[in-house]
């Protein structure tokens, strides 16, 4: 071969390799075997990071000037239910919140009993899963406190919490968004079930008119329109099994990272 | 020791762990950078400073509509390409759709932020693993200041000099000279291995939420968790840019000597009529 053979030659058959390349990668992409194995680092992250950074240390907060004018809104915006559209309606006089699973005092409050509740008042980092970052003043009842008034049973491992609004396709029970936190998270004091957003009502397009606020982890955690907080030993038996709406389509459960 | 050519010797060039170490973090940060695209395709936007000025990003690629054509634009400062095929609007004639970069430097090809994060987090695990197994055998072995280190003759202003016109003019040591690494090399590499590299660690980690809390002040030092993330995306860049001219002058000077160097650890010489 003439030098300009060879260098036509080489540079076919490296993009015929990087597109084999890339082949394989989608294929590998698709076989559980694999996937289980890329998987594996996030026990790996969840466990280094809880070992270098402290169960109870805060998470960053800020000044009202940094708040964001354009706090991003995002998964569900309005939810669809005819119920969820009649509590809107009635200004959600009528939401209750419910605490159950194993606990020892089931609780069923309504908001106000949830704002007479000990609270906090945090201007924190919202961050998606998808890169970009907001700041934004939440105040709400910590879930600390709450749970204490529940009792947790000795068994109890995480938090499952049940949402009004359906996030997928189908807009039905399988859609219905869920999450769930271990009790570090559960008790860490920043983690607040909100009911005010910057010094508001918390809007309908945040999660109206309670959401989960559990700094130190992705924006998917923090569950918007909490209905039901079940105290359970063990997720698997729940939805998909993964502990979450975007944990069962593939997402990590630990969202720290 | 000879390799029976007259005019040329092999000698022992890299060491095994070097050369593992090498290919290891060839995979790592191929599968790091086109999982990383993904990731980037999920919001192509970067900015400065904590929180996304969704108005302003400094870097923005996205479809928009030119007389009713659907094209590929994208904004970096205050101006505006046309990026179509390639950034922000790409894919087969036909099956074009809206995103960052296209399939082909993705990893999964299809959009699937999911699987671009799990990719990207088992493979940084093993990019920071081997990078901390070369950088502590690199000290306690001596590579590092005996291959890597520019010597007191390599620094002076007039040394650099002449390497900067013979890269320019694509000469390249031979002979003895060719036994060691010339202080264009030296500095490169340096400077990837200890700054862009570890700048793409950190700059990642403060893209957590959870190692934020236990670490604010590194955040804050890159300016913010956005600006850590732009930054991470630059140094990205510089690593492309870095791999791009380390292949073109692995070809130039000597492909499979090079590749063999890096491979089997020999690497050959000429000896310019001295045997050793």
């Amino acid at each position: 071969m003439s030098a300009p053979d060879r260098r036509r030659w080489l540079a076919g058959a490296g993009a015929s390799l990087a597109g084999l390349a890339l082949t394989a990668c989608d294929r590998l992409n698709a076989h559980p075997g694999f996937t289980r194995v890329l998987a594996s680092a996030e026990g790996l992250t969840r466990r280094a990071q809880r070992l270098v950074v402290d169960r109870k240390a805060l998470a960053q907060e800020f000044t009202p000037e940094d708040l964001s004018p354009d706090f991003k809104a995002n998964g569900t915006i309005r939810p669809s239910s005819p119920a969820y559209a009649a509590h809107a309606a009635a200004a959600f006089a009528d939401w209750r919140i419910l605490v159950d699973g194993l606990v020892e005092r089931p609780q069923s409050l309504s908001l106000d009993e949830l704002r007479a509740l000990p609270a906090r008042t945090q201007i924190t980092r919202h961050d998606c899963v998808e890169g970009w970052s907001a700041i934004g003043k939440w105040t709400g009842a910590r879930l600390g406190p709450l749970l204490d008034r529940a009792g947790l049973k000795p068994e109890a491992r995480y938090l499952v919490f049940h949402c009004a609004d359906h996030l997928g396709p189908n807009q039905d029970e399988s859609d219905r968004y869920y999450e769930s936190i271990d009790l570090i998270d559960a008790y860490h004091p920043q983690t607040l079930l909100a009911y005010a957003m910057n010094d508001q009502p918390l809007p309908v397009a945040h999660g109206a008119p309670v959401r989960l606020r559990v700094e130190r982890q992705l924006g998917y955690k923090h569950a918007k329109y909490v209905q039901r907080i079940e105290a359970v030993a063990d997720f698997a038996h729940i939805r998909g099994g993964k502990g979450g709406f975007w944990e069962d389509r593939g997402y990590e459960w630990y969202a720290g990272i | 020791m000879a390799d029976g050519r007259a005019g040329k010797v092999l000698y022992k060039r890299h060491s095994g762990l070097v050369r593992l170490t090498h290919w290891l973090n060839v995979l790592a940060i191929s599968l790091l950078l086109m999982s990383g695209l993904q990731i980037f395709n999920a919001h192509p936007a970067l900015y400065w400073g904590q929180k996304s000025t969704f108005a302003e990003p400094w870097l923005y690629m996205g479809m928009a509509e030119v007389r009713g054509e659907p094209v590929g634009v994208t904004l970096l400062g205050d101006r505006a390409y046309r990026t179509t095929g390639v950034l922000g609007y790409s894919g087969a004639e036909g099956r074009r759709e809206p995103r960052g970069f296209p399939a082909w430097a993705t990893i999964p090809s299809y959009r699937d932020l999911a699987s671009g994060r799990r990719w990207h987090f088992f493979f940084a695990w093993l990019f920071v693993i081997n990078g901390l197994v070369y950088l502590s055998a690199a000290l306690i072995s001596g590579h590092l200041r005996r291959d890597l280190l520019p010597t007191r003759e390599q620094w002076r202003l007039r040394h650099v000099w002449r390497d900067v016109l013979d890269h320019a003019r694509l000469r390249f040591p031979r002979g003895e000279a060719a036994r060691t690494y010339n202080v264009l090399q030296k500095l490169t590499y340096l400077a990837m291995i200890g700054v862009v590299l570890p700048l793409i660690l950190l700059t990642g980690l403060c893209m957590s939420p959870g190692f934020n809390a236990g670490a604010p002040w590194l955040v804050d030092l890159f300016g913010g968790r956005q600006s850590a993330r732009s930054i991470h995306f630059i140094c990205a860049a510089l690593t492309v840019l870095f791999v791009l001219v380390h292949v073109a002058l692995v070809a130039l000077s000597g492909f499979w000597n090079n590749m063999r160097g890096m491979i089997t650890g020999r690497y050959a010489i000429e000896t310019e009529g001295v045997r050793p």
